[in-house]
């Protein structure tokens, strides 16, 4: 049984939701640990070195992806919201942008 | 349409049954009973309640009025999803020979199929949903364009047949039972833009509340659903908009 959710703007909205909350968990074990710069910083260097595993740095790209998730979910909203575009400018708009990222990105990559 | 008999039914499905569960019971309580029902090669959910009806439980209870998806009185859930079964062809929802029909969601059951309306319709006047003239009938009647940005807007929310489908569809709804709905706020978003309408202060004040569109999260459900494809997630988002520039404009 299909429930009445299931369809592409319900999954952004449940995909905005979780990424802010698992962000909001994530901050302030963020700034815990960078305010070990202040009080113990070998106790930071240590958790510097643990950041160097794998499994670590997998996790980042996860944290990354949230990121992303989030700010596009974000912009997304508020265009939706504060923008009373027709359905054509919007696919424009989104066609736009994702042209611009594509070559931002590329001039990017090229600079590194 | 020749009324379907049983006799005819079970020529034209050639003995084939359809597996048809229906709720029975209340708000209180009840259960999904299951009923064999003669496959048609033409047949619609409301088909195979009322033949249910008619032949198997006289004693089911469900509501309809037109049959031509005019009426919005006929809406139930299909499969777990809101829909106006007298335009839903059963081969459209059939999984594995079964379909499961309940009363709408978010609303109380007076019994079985019936959904009880008075919260939609009660949240309809919550909304400002009533309409108040701004001329009497010794005046003029105003000129309406109907290519006039502010009549599409109107416009486009006038075929509204107060099925309660998208109210049905919406988890907004169902986690706050103050949430006017898509319905009620899409109503009030149609009369802020008629020009033939005067209480505009009122509908932003109705609509910025405690239940008001601001606590749309525009998951989308009320426009994915809307047997007539209406938007109003849109008009909500209108609303959204009118009552935020309101906001600031007060302030000044």
């Amino acid at each position: 049984m299909k429930p009445a959710r299931a369809h592409p703007l319900w999954l952004a909205f449940v995909l905005h939701r979780v990424s802010g909350l698992a962000l909001a968990l994530f901050l302030p074990l963020h700034f815990w640990v960078l305010s070990y710069a202040l009080t113990a910083p070998e106790k930071l260097n240590q958790f510097l070195s643990f950041a160097e595993q794998p499994i670590v740095k997998i996790a980042e790209f996860g944290l990354i992806f949230l990121l992303a998730v989030h700010v596009f979910g974000g912009l997304r909203l508020m265009a939706m919201e504060w923008l009373p575009w027709s359905a054509p400018q919007k696919s424009l708009a989104a066609g736009a942008v994702g042209i611009a990222v594509l070559i931002s990105g590329t001039f990017f990559l090229q600079v590194v | 349409m020749k009324p379907v008999t049983s006799q005819e039914s079970e020529l034209d499905g050639q003995g084939v049954t359809l597996d048809v569960s229906v709720w029975r019971g209340t708000s209180e309580g009840g259960g999904y009973q299951r009923f064999e029902v003669p496959a048609l090669e033409n047949q619609t959910i409301l088909d195979v309640v009322s033949w249910i009806q008619h032949y198997a439980d006289a004693t089911l209870t469900y509501r309809f009025a037109c049959r031509v998806g005019m009426c919005g009185s006929c809406a139930m859930m299909v499969n777990g999803q809101p829909r106006w079964t007298c335009r839903t062809h059963v081969k459209k929802v059939l999984k594995a020979g079964a379909v499961q029909i309940g009363p709408l969601r978010n609303l109380p059951v007076i019994k079985d199929l019936a959904a009880d309306m008075d919260p939609f319709f009660d949240k309809w006047v919550t909304a400002g949903g009533a309409h108040a003239p701004s001329a009497t009938r010794d005046d003029p009647i105003p000129p309406v364009d109907p290519q006039d940005a502010i009549r599409v807007e109107a416009s486009a929310g006038i075929e509204c047949i107060n099925c309660s489908i998208c109210y049905a569809a919406c988890d907004t709804v169902a986690g706050n039972p103050d949430y006017l709905g898509p319905a009620a706020l899409q109503r009030a978003w149609t009369l802020l833009n008629d020009a033939k309408h005067d209480a505009h202060d009122q509908i932003l004040d109705a609509v910025s509340g405690v239940g008001g569109c601001h606590n749309c999260h525009s998951m989308g459900s009320c426009t994915v659903f809307c047997p007539n494809d209406l938007d109003p997630m849109s008009a909500i988002a209108g609303l959204k908009r009118e009552t935020a520039k309101s906001f600031f404009r007060r302030r000044k």
